[in-house]
């Protein structure tokens, strides 16, 4: 080799490095605008969400002294803390009523304890009228529950700008006077419960998608494809159509005077009709319904890439056609269940929808109480947490679907 | 030799009693199946032309009447307005911006595509009450929730990944030498990009472009949170009559939407032909 193809190779190696190099960031040019658009549409909305379940500002900018005064304040030795106290927060409260912030403050402590609303609103209008101290004998005078530690404990624990207390309470738990954290009362554990029946709901309706989904699946891969493409249909129809559209006609199937009951009653099946809605029935059967054709798609690409021969095989050695299914043919399809499985899972651990309409009381999923939460009881920062932790727990499902199926090989119709 | 020349027989010849009556068996279970998957979709259908206010068979008489009450429904007129505005403008947002990506991100090797993808792909799997929540704190912030705008922007951000998947979809066979080849006769890359690659890609970009129509055309849940009465859409408004009464309008705005699926299955379809064909795999 001379010298000067050495000097041309290394030029030209660099030239190509250069030119890649143009490629990659063309390439990264050609993505940033979408990557931009999310970040601003949806990423950064996450994070605010995120933001507000630990973002606690009401008490810490609305009562700074009295939050300041209680750090002094041993709950153990004494049931009240101390004059001191009791001033600053009078002081705070009159500010408060002049800049109307008294009824953020007060429905902040309300999500602590209920009646602490009551309790500072009443105060902090009758202590506008009084000009000065004794204090302590004043405020217990308003209301005997300032010489218990539990108001006095919550201003504290929520007197600082970050809190872990919405996600507390998004497991059913408080802190105690003395800081330690425990269950919340029998009667106020909500969450623990929504959560469970959640995740039951979903595993129910997974169950039964691939119950019903499996055998249609199978026929639909073994059918001639001119059969299979015609059947094809029957499953993307509903597929295509709104859930809300599916949803009205689930109402109207199950409902008291619906399709189903009027039929059975002229039938003479029954003598009085069922109650098949706004219970778990009608919950699980329509959501199985909405979501079947999620867990139909993904076995079926599946089972149409598994060769038949290994069945024969096993069947001319002499398995019997169950073992021949059960041993070869089910492993081999079995990354299509996970693949469907997972999705319809992960899909129905979100549903809103479907459940408020179709369920009873007891039968709300925790996307309901997110939506109620913010709307109603217009508590922003539980409304947060809760979507927090079912976020988090979509990531976990999601990461199992990431390892096991990979997102880039998601079918679409 | 007679025996090869006649139609293959419907049973090989070893299937004993037990195969047959599993063969049939079977065939009615998926029969069952198919029922349970089509009948919910189709008992509301003819339900939507009863004269009489009633969700029940049998139907007596039949008229058009609800149909009439919709069409002169200046409530349900503003929601097919809005839905479509809506709908349009994020599919045309999210195509746009999609493809562009599906573009840059079908390059081979490309340093954090895993990461890059789960990224643009988040909207799908993040539940709808979440985006919900958060576009309304955010879009309150800047002073656009409530508006039409809002909706359009959240829905683009949901119809992304839809987008984004089937055409990184339809660029995996893709045969990039194609694009060297018109770009080495001198064609501008943005000549290339539309004479050569956009000719065979855009049935995926169509497809991910009705994926993303039909998300928020559907979608029920951001618009309860960013809409206020002015900007109902119809899921919304369908939403509002379910939880108060079930109302023959409901049949007619249901029937209609389920002849717009079939429509679009139908169109899909045909995608789905054309792509097969235009890639040799005809069947």
């Amino acid at each position: 080799m001379t010298p000067t193809s050495t000097i041309n190779s290394a030029n030209l190696k660099s030239q190509l490095k250069r030119a890649e190099r143009r490629h990659l960031i063309r390439s990264y040019n050609l993505i940033l605008p979408l990557f931009a658009f999310i970040l601003i549409s949806f990423l950064i909305p996450l994070g605010i969400v995120f933001y507000n379940s630990i973002y606690d500002p009401q008490v810490a900018t609305g009562l700074p002294k009295t939050v300041e005064s209680l750090k002094d304040w041993d709950v153990r030795s004494t049931p009240y803390p101390s004059e001191n106290s009791f001033a600053a927060l009078a002081a705070e409260m009159k500010t408060a009523s002049d800049n109307q912030t008294a009824s953020g403050i007060a429905s902040r402590l309300n999500y602590e304890g209920s009646g602490l609303r009551t309790l500072f609103m009443k105060t902090s209008r009758e202590v506008e009228d009084v000009d000065d101290g004794p204090w302590q004998e004043k405020f217990i005078a308003i209301d005997k529950n300032w010489a218990q530690p539990e108001i006095w404990s919550v201003i504290r624990q929520t007197g600082s700008f970050y809190t872990s207390g919405y996600y507390l309470k998004a497991l059913d738990m408080q802190r105690d006077p003395f800081d330690n954290i425990e269950k919340q009362p029998a009667d106020a554990r909500i969450y623990i419960d929504v959560f469970a029946r959640t995740l039951f709901i979903s595993g129910l309706v997974t169950v039964f998608c691939f119950l019903l989904g499996y055998p249609i699946a199978y026929l639909l891969s073994k059918l001639p494809a001119r059969t299979s493409n015609l059947l094809m249909i029957f499953v993307l129809l509903p597929f295509w159509t709104s859930m809300l559209v599916r949803t009205t006609a689930w109402i109207v199937l199950l409902q008291k005077g619906g399709v189903i009951n009027s039929t059975l009653l002229s039938l003479g099946l029954i003598s009085e009709p069922l109650d098949l809605m706004f219970n778990r029935f009608g919950v699980v059967v329509a959501m199985t319904h909405i979501l079947l054709p999620f867990m139909i798609l993904p076995l079926f690409s599946v089972m149409k890439s598994v060769p038949s021969t290994y069945v024969r095989a096993a069947r001319s050695l002499g398995a019997s056609p169950w073992t021949a299914f059960w041993k070869i043919y089910f492993p081999q399809s079995m990354p299509g269940v996970s693949a469907g499985g997972l999705l319809v899972f992960i899909l129905a651990i979100g549903y809103y929808i479907t459940p408020t309409l179709l369920g009873g009381a007891g039968d709300q999923m925790i996307s309901y109480f997110i939506a109620d939460n913010l709307s109603r009881s217009l508590n922003w920062g539980l409304a947060s947490a809760l979507g927090c932790i079912l976020l988090a727990g979509i990531l976990v499902f999601y990461s199992f679907y990431e390892k096991y199926v990979g997102v880039s090989n998601v079918k679409l119709g | 030799m007679s025996n090869l020349v006649k139609a293959p027989a419907k049973f090989l010849p070893y299937v004993g009693l037990g195969g047959k009556i599993w063969h049939y068996g079977f065939r009615g279970v998926c029969a069952a199946i198919f029922f349970f998957l089509l009948a919910p979709v189709f008992v509301i259908v003819p339900l939507a032309f009863n004269s009489e206010p009633y969700f029940n068979y049998p139907i007596k008489s039949y008229s058009l009447r609800w149909f009439q009450y919709f069409l002169n429904s200046e409530m349900w007129f503003m929601a097919i307005k809005n839905s479509i505005l809506i709908g349009v403008s994020a599919t045309i947002i999210a195509t746009i911006l999609g493809t562009i990506a599906a573009i840059g991100l079908s390059r081979r090797n490309l340093p954090y595509k895993a990461v890059i993808m789960a990224v643009l792909i988040s909207p799908m799997i993040v539940p709808v009450v979440i985006t919900a929540v958060g576009t309304y704190f955010f879009y309150s912030k800047l002073g656009i929730a409530n508006s039409l705008l809002g909706i359009i922007l959240a829905h683009a951000a949901l119809g992304v990944p839809f987008v984004v998947i089937t055409v990184t979809a339809t660029l995996v066979g893709f045969d990039q030498t194609l694009v060297r080849a018109a770009r080495g006769l001198g064609a501008s890359p943005f000549l290339s990009f539309r004479k050569v690659t956009l000719p065979l890609v855009w049935p995926g970009i169509l497809s991910g472009a009705l994926f993303a129509f039909t998300t928020s055309f559907d979608d029920v849940v951001v618009v309860l949170f960013l809409g206020g009465v002015q900007e109902r859409t119809i899921p919304r408004q369908m939403w509002t009559e379910l939880r108060e009464q079930l109302s023959p309008t409901i049949l007619v705005v249901a029937t209609i939407l389920i002849a717009l699926s079939a429509l679009l299955l139908v169109t899909l379809e045909l995608l789905r032909r054309r792509n097969a064909r235009m890639r040799g795999l005809a069947e």
